[in-house]
């Protein structure tokens, strides 16, 4: 689960990360308000999507308009949260489609001496959470990866003990960073891996992260995500999630205990499991055609589940075609064959549909199918039902 | 032979007093598994179809020699349900459950590997030695009984693959669910040594998927170590990068985990990779072909 920069640096500020003076604003007048309770000279104005490279992402409505901005007056501030507000920013990041400015965030400038990058993940190959600094602050570390991986360094960390000091000494010495600085970087670094581990997050990065003038770490951007599967025990966290910026179709299946990634494509497909509805995306694509989806109903779907499957994938106006792929072990064929014949009765089926069936109860299954007076394409296996869907639409 | 479980296998089920513990210690018991207990804390005394429930996986093991368990507990009580049959000398742990927070695997991962346990999953399908012992949610009625180790980190797609490896007049030794989540008990390189060691197993079918570097790291083990065919298909060459693809470990994230990387490394390995779904049969057949002409 992602959350907002301000809601990020909400959570930093309460933990004792360093973050600067900063307020909210949802209209024109409250980033003026925000500028002028700030009593900076200069503050930034940065909108607020779950999406990065906002600061080089512009508006659909005004290609001049940036997504981050300085300004040095109430009057500067209320003009760029007006270009910004309620219009769609595109970065390289959000698809063209871009996302929509609610909130921007107002903070005051600071003296930037230098610039680095945090970031904490899991590392899966060593099973634990790791801790990674770079001297290249401000740039994207996936390219820093590629070009100067010996500019990235890392410390692995243990969620009981947490980041030791001689961790943070080690990334001191590397960095660069000395003197005074070396508390200041202690307290932030400890502060952030015992954040990341009692907030169960999945990713913590600021980028950049600033070393002032005056020799503190600050934490000029913030970027976290959760474990979905960690919400049950946040309940302050799950509070933060803001339903405008998921699509409402993955909303709405996760509501049906369904789990679905709308795609670019027009073959809707139907899937029992995770990995098999990743193959079946996979060979639509190797016969030609593109996947409008993937969706796992999971191995306890019921008829009513299947039922709600079915409509979210022909409320897609793209779809052309529909392909059911099922190995039943847990999921009964029978099941999703009266799943077929509900959601045909109640929404039609306008777009060829495919049903490769195998597995528990699927002779069952096949009768159902057969008796219905639903016109389906039979197949008999992945590859006969892949030829199948994509000759259907032509591809 | 097999590999970690056979016909002498005894198991319980933690959580049997559940919907789905109830529903698959019967479904393994028909199989013909040894179930002989189950663990739901305060039901102890009672019985599911005559299979006595004890409070603790200590209590069951020292009742009915259990050496395996299924666990069907609920997220939030998994790892503290997989400890506890570790603490009980419990030699083989399949934890079905899927949605556990994966800082609570970081910190029972640590515990496994000091253990003498092995534990497959969680968010697994479980494990089969067809013929002999089920433990898990698998239909036992697609598996035959014969010569190929079958590993993935997907469930149905399991049973995509021993459907057509029995169609193609190969069964399985042993089957194994390894899991969907970003940290689980066992991986692909933990079953590789016990294959290879394996009388029985005479191929291995490896089933990855994005997200991570396991199956780079298993190519690379493969490449030293293993000397008998191997044959993999990696599922989510059209998944897009940021999205969890259903699996909480299957995700395409800073770039990394392309199912590309993924075929490239084990082809480098001299592994077969099937290029279809369709094709995981084939792949293993051209993979046995391969190395007995060599």
């Amino acid at each position: 689960m992602k959350i907002h920069e301000f809601q990020a640096k909400e959570l930093f500020d309460k933990a004792g990360v360093a973050v600067l003076q900063h307020r909210v604003a949802t209209s024109p007048e409250q980033a003026a308000d925000a500028f002028v309770d700030l009593g900076a000279p200069v503050a930034v104005v940065k909108a607020q999507i779950h999406a990065g490279g906002r600061g080089k992402g512009t508006t659909i409505e005004n290609p001049d308009q940036h997504g981050v901005q300085l300004v040095k007056s109430a009057e500067e501030a209320r003009a760029v949260a007006t270009n910004l507000l309620g219009n769609t920013l595109v970065t390289i990041q959000t698809g063209p489609e871009g996302k929509v400015v609610n909130q921007v965030l107002i903070e005051e400038g600071c003296n930037i001496a230098r610039e680095l990058y945090l970031g904490i993940v899991l590392d899966r190959a060593r099973k634990m959470p790791v801790l990674m600094c770079s001297t290249e602050g401000g740039m994207d570390i996936e390219t820093v990866a590629e070009e100067t991986p010996e500019l990235i360094f890392k410390e692995h960390f243990d969620p009981h003990f947490g980041l030791q000091g001689f961790q943070v000494r080690k990334l001191c010495s590397e960095l660069g960073i000395t003197g005074a600085s070396i508390r200041s970087a202690d307290k932030f670094m400890r502060t952030l891996c015992n954040l990341y581990v009692e907030l169960d997050c999945s990713l913590a990065e600021i980028n950049p992260l600033v070393v002032t003038g005056e020799g503190e770490l600050v934490a000029l951007d913030a970027k976290i995500s959760f474990d979905s599967n960690a919400m049950y025990r946040q309940n302050a966290i799950a509070e933060y999630r803001d339903l405008s910026e998921e699509e409402p179709t993955e909303i709405r299946a996760g509501e049906a205990g369904l789990s679905y990634i709308k795609l670019d494509g027009n073959i809707a497909c139907l899937v029992n499991g995770a990995g098999l509805a990743m193959s079946t995306m996979d060979i639509i694509k190797l016969h030609g055609g593109e996947p409008a989806n993937f969706l796992d109903v999971g191995g306890g779907a019921d008829k009513s589940q299947v039922t709600e499957a079915f409509r979210i994938l022909l409320s897609d106006p793209n779809v052309k075609a529909v392909l059911v792929n099922i190995f039943g072990g847990i999921a009964r064929c029978s099941t999703i064959a009266e799943a077929i014949v509900a959601a045909s009765k109640e929404v039609g089926f306008e777009v060829p549909l495919v049903v490769r069936l195998e597995g528990t109860e699927v002779e069952e299954g096949r009768r159902i199918l057969e008796e219905s007076d639903v016109e389906i394409i039979t197949a008999t296996d992945l590859t006969d039902a892949a030829t199948k869907v994509c000759a259907a639409i032509g591809a | 032979m097999s590999i970690l479980i056979n016909k002498d296998t005894k198991v319980i089920c933690q959580g049997i007093t559940g919907g789905a513990g109830t529903f698959h210690t019967r479904g393994c018991r028909d199989y013909g598994t040894q179930m002989v207990g189950g663990v739901t804390p305060g039901k102890g005394g009672q019985d599911v179809d005559g299979i006595p429930v004890f409070d603790t996986v200590k209590e069951a093991v020292q009742a009915t020699s259990a050496n395996a368990t299924m666990i069907f507990v609920p997220a939030p009580f998994t790892a503290d349900a997989i400890l506890e049959a570790v603490d009980a000398g419990i030699h083989t742990i399949a934890a079905i459950t899927e949605g556990v927070p994966v800082l609570d695997m970081v910190r029972v991962y640590e515990v496994i590997r000091e253990s003498g346990s092995t534990l497959i999953g969680p968010n697994c399908p479980g494990l089969i030695t067809p013929g002999e012992c089920k433990i898990g949610i698998m239909p036992g009625y697609i598996h035959t009984p014969g010569t190929v180790g079958i590993m993935s980190r997907s469930g149905t797609l399991t049973y995509e693959a021993v459907w057509q490896t029995s169609n193609v007049g190969l069964g399985q030794s042993t089957c194994v669910g390894l899991g969907g989540d970003p940290i689980v008990g066992t991986s692909f390189i933990d079953l590789f040594k016990l294959y290879e060691e394996d009388p029985q197993t005479e191929a291995i079918m490896m089933i990855g998927e994005i997200g991570g570097t396991a199956e780079e790291e298993a190519a690379a083990y493969v490449a030293d170590h293993v000397t008998k065919p191997v044959a993999a298909f990696i599922a989510g060459r059209t998944a897009p990068p940021g999205k969890r693809m259903g699996h909480a470990g299957a995700i395409i994230s800073g770039g990394k985990g392309t199912a590309a990387e993924k075929v490239k490394a084990l082809e480098a390995a001299g592994i077969e990779v099937a290029e279809s779904p369709a094709d995981m049969g084939t792949a293993l057949q051209r993979a046995i072909a391969k190395i007995s002409t060599e």
